[in-house]
């Protein structure tokens, strides 16, 4: 592998997914929600890249472009090196083989009619992974891998507890040796003392199993815990790219600063010193976003030209990417 | 500084075909004039519906079955819940803040009618002057254009502003004392922060007392004086805040701490310690401790005695755990 890119399992270019608005009796189009504007990056393999922001910042819609449920707009992503963009579904299917997903809520994205054991098993028929006899012991070895016992293959979803039942989504999402998995706030709706749990969970299977993950979620410490490198997108944009660590330590968009000052940290004596950015007003419709920079009509730094000049995201060394005029 | 509110071994079962859920399970607390309180616990441990008791708000299936709640030097539970004495507490004396502005508002009413409806019944204002008063309490909680937007609907608000108008409704009759529940848990964390800091800042400056019920750590640890750690219905844990945080002693607040992943950490630094387990069912409570099944530090003593009583384990800490776990361990 002598090129660097060759390293690069997914490669995103200037991806835009827009969703037509269509009025009236006829069906017009009269507009666009810009649910992911023009965006790059790439997931390096065996990494975690994080993606947070706020609801409706597009980080959904990215993660879904790259499982090409949605068919993008333009731009072009490619996986292992084949662009999958516009690929037909046929040709895409060998491929997905190596997707996996986790979903957020595991009450709405398990069939409740179906056993856990068919639940994990779909995958592999689908893609003819295993015989009927090999299936058994594949369902037990993938209940075993997620913490599970294989011996309530045959319960239905309501038997089991949130945190159980996201580990089913886990295997499923495991099931067909997937190199790559896009995990979309998994954890979001499970109480606190069985986050942990879960957390720790993806991050054995990634190391025992050599995973890539792109991690999607709005809680940035979490999303800083488990991933080596963060992306902070804010109206369908990428803001900021660059290491969890440098992030934290160096965050230099006004829109980072301000999302890591609003979480409030579970420590009275540094609550008490620390300096809080309280943002004015509310994000803006994707169906019309401001021009320019996404953030300017809320952000401090901003001047005249930052509502005309769209900042490109630039790398200001380090493989620290920021989109910022100001910076 | 006197208690303005004071819950006095408050229990509510709710009688269901599998069971008696023991909701709450005889919990005291108390708040005192201008102070902020954390009631925090996963979903499930009994912190609303503690609140929700001592409003009187609690439906069949479930039933205050012992317990007092003073306020303002009377028992409050002592009042018929649907009577007149009662009405003028709720929304006039103790506001609430439910945790969906989506689902707590009307949405066939105006803005203006629901903020109105409060200041008519309880402070006997006319049509005009009430709707001046929500003109100006509106803008006091930053909603931007408030003389035209008083007439919006809900469904013309977004989240965050949906809010800020129940915080609007909350402060209306000027109440001694705001229950907030889950007041942020279904808007973005920016958001979070600017409702939290209005909050924060309305209930200083009018000293109006505020209990928050959140699960989440964060939040109590950046507003409250005092928090209580609720589980499985009854309090584990109390105290001052700073202390509750640096020198947890209860096994279940400690596991809290160790499994929350904290900003600035690196990957691969800290490993979090999760909680192995799950919550208990309330429906088959154990006659020990109901922590006993996950808790790391359990003795022989725990397995044998009833679930303890809080003891003081420092000056206004209490906990209810036999175990004495070092300070700083």
């Amino acid at each position: 592998m002598s090129d660097a890119k060759n390293d690069h399992m997914v490669e995103v270019q200037n991806l835009k997914m827009y969703f037509p608005i269509n009025r009236g009796l006829l069906k017009r189009h009269v507009g666009d929600i810009k649910a992911v504007d023009d965006i790059s990056f790439f997931i390096k393999n065996k990494e975690t890249l994080g993606l947070v922001g706020e609801s409706g910042c597009g980080k959904t819609t990215t993660g879904r472009c790259i499982l090409r449920l949605y068919k993008p707009t333009s731009g072009t992503i490619s996986f292992s090196g084949t662009d999958i963009s516009h690929m037909r579904d046929k040709a895409l299917k060998p491929l997905r083989r190596n997707m996996g997903a986790i979903f957020q809520d595991p009450y709405s994205s398990l069939n409740p009619r179906q056993t856990a054991g068919s639940i994990i098993s779909d995958p592999l028929k689908i893609h003819n992974m295993a015989s009927k006899k090999e299936m058994d012991e594949m369902i037990s070895e993938l209940f075993k891998m997620v913490g599970l016992d294989p011996r309530m293959t045959d319960r239905v979803p309501h038997e089991f507890s949130g945190g159980q039942r996201q580990r089913i989504g886990i295997a499923r999402a495991l099931a067909c040796q997937p190199s790559l998995v896009i995990c979309d706030e998994p954890i979001s709706a499970l109480d606190v003392s069985i986050q942990a749990q879960i957390i720790n969970l993806l991050e054995e299977l990634q190391e025992g199993l050599g995973l890539t993950y792109l991690f999607i979620a709005h809680d940035l410490a979490v999303v800083q815990h488990i991933s080596d490198r963060v992306a902070v997108m804010y109206l369908g944009r990428i803001m900021e790219l660059t290491s969890s660590e440098e992030l934290y330590e160096n965050p230099l968009h006004p829109y980072t600063q301000a999302l890591l000052s609003a979480i409030p940290l579970p420590d009275p004596k540094a609550e008490k010193i620390r300096q809080r950015i309280v943002l004015k007003g509310e994000v803006p419709s994707p169906a019309n976003p401001p021009p320019g920079c996404h953030f300017h009509p809320r952000c401090e730094l901003a001047t005249s030209d930052c509502n005309v000049e769209i900042p490109p995201l630039r790398d200001i060394g380090g493989g620290h990417y920021v989109a910022c005029l100001r910076v | 500084m006197a208690a303005i509110l004071e819950i006095d071994n408050l229990t509510t079962n709710f009688y269901t075909e599998y069971g008696t859920v023991k909701a709450v399970d005889g919990v005291s607390y108390y708040v005192d004039e201008g102070e902020i309180i954390g009631l925090v616990g996963e979903s499930g441990c009994g912190k609303s519906v503690s609140v929700l008791s001592a409003m009187q708000l609690i439906q069949t299936p479930g039933k205050i079955d012992s317990g007092r709640v003073i306020f303002d030097g009377e028992d409050i539970l002592q009042y018929d819940s649907k009577g007149e004495k009662m009405r003028s507490i709720r929304g006039g004396k103790i506001a609430m803040i439910f945790q969906e502005p989506m689902t707590s508002l009307n949405p066939v009413l105006s803005i203006c009618r629901q903020l109105t409806e409060a200041l008519e019944i309880h402070l006997d204002m006319d049509i005009q002057s009430a709707r001046e008063r929500a003109i100006e309490l509106l803008s006091m909680v930053g909603v931007p254009e408030a003389a035209v937007r008083i007439d919006d609907f809900p469904h013309q608000f977004s989240g965050g502003m949906r809010q800020r108008v129940m915080i609007a409704m909350a402060l209306s009759c000027n109440p001694a004392l705001i229950i907030a529940d889950e007041p942020t848990t279904a808007v973005d964390v920016t958001t979070q922060a600017q409702l939290l800091e209005l909050m924060n800042d309305l209930v200083t400056r009018l000293n109006t007392s505020l209990i928050i019920v959140t699960h989440n750590l964060g939040v109590v640890a950046r507003y409250a004086q005092r928090i209580y750690v609720m589980y499985a219905g009854r309090i584990i844990e109390s105290g001052p805040s700073e202390e509750i945080f640096e020198n947890p002693r209860h096994p279940y607040t400690i596991g809290l701490m160790r499994s929350i992943p904290r900003l600035g950490e690196k990957r691969g630094g800290r490993k979090l310690i999760p909680i192995d387990g799950m919550p208990p069912d309330l429906i088959f409570m154990p006659p020990t401790c109901a922590f006993l099944p996950r808790c790391t530090y359990k003795t022989k003593q725990c397995q044998e005695e009833p679930w303890p009583a809080l003891r003081q384990v420092g000056e206004k800490h209490r906990t209810a755990c036999f175990v004495d776990i070092g300070e700083k361990e």
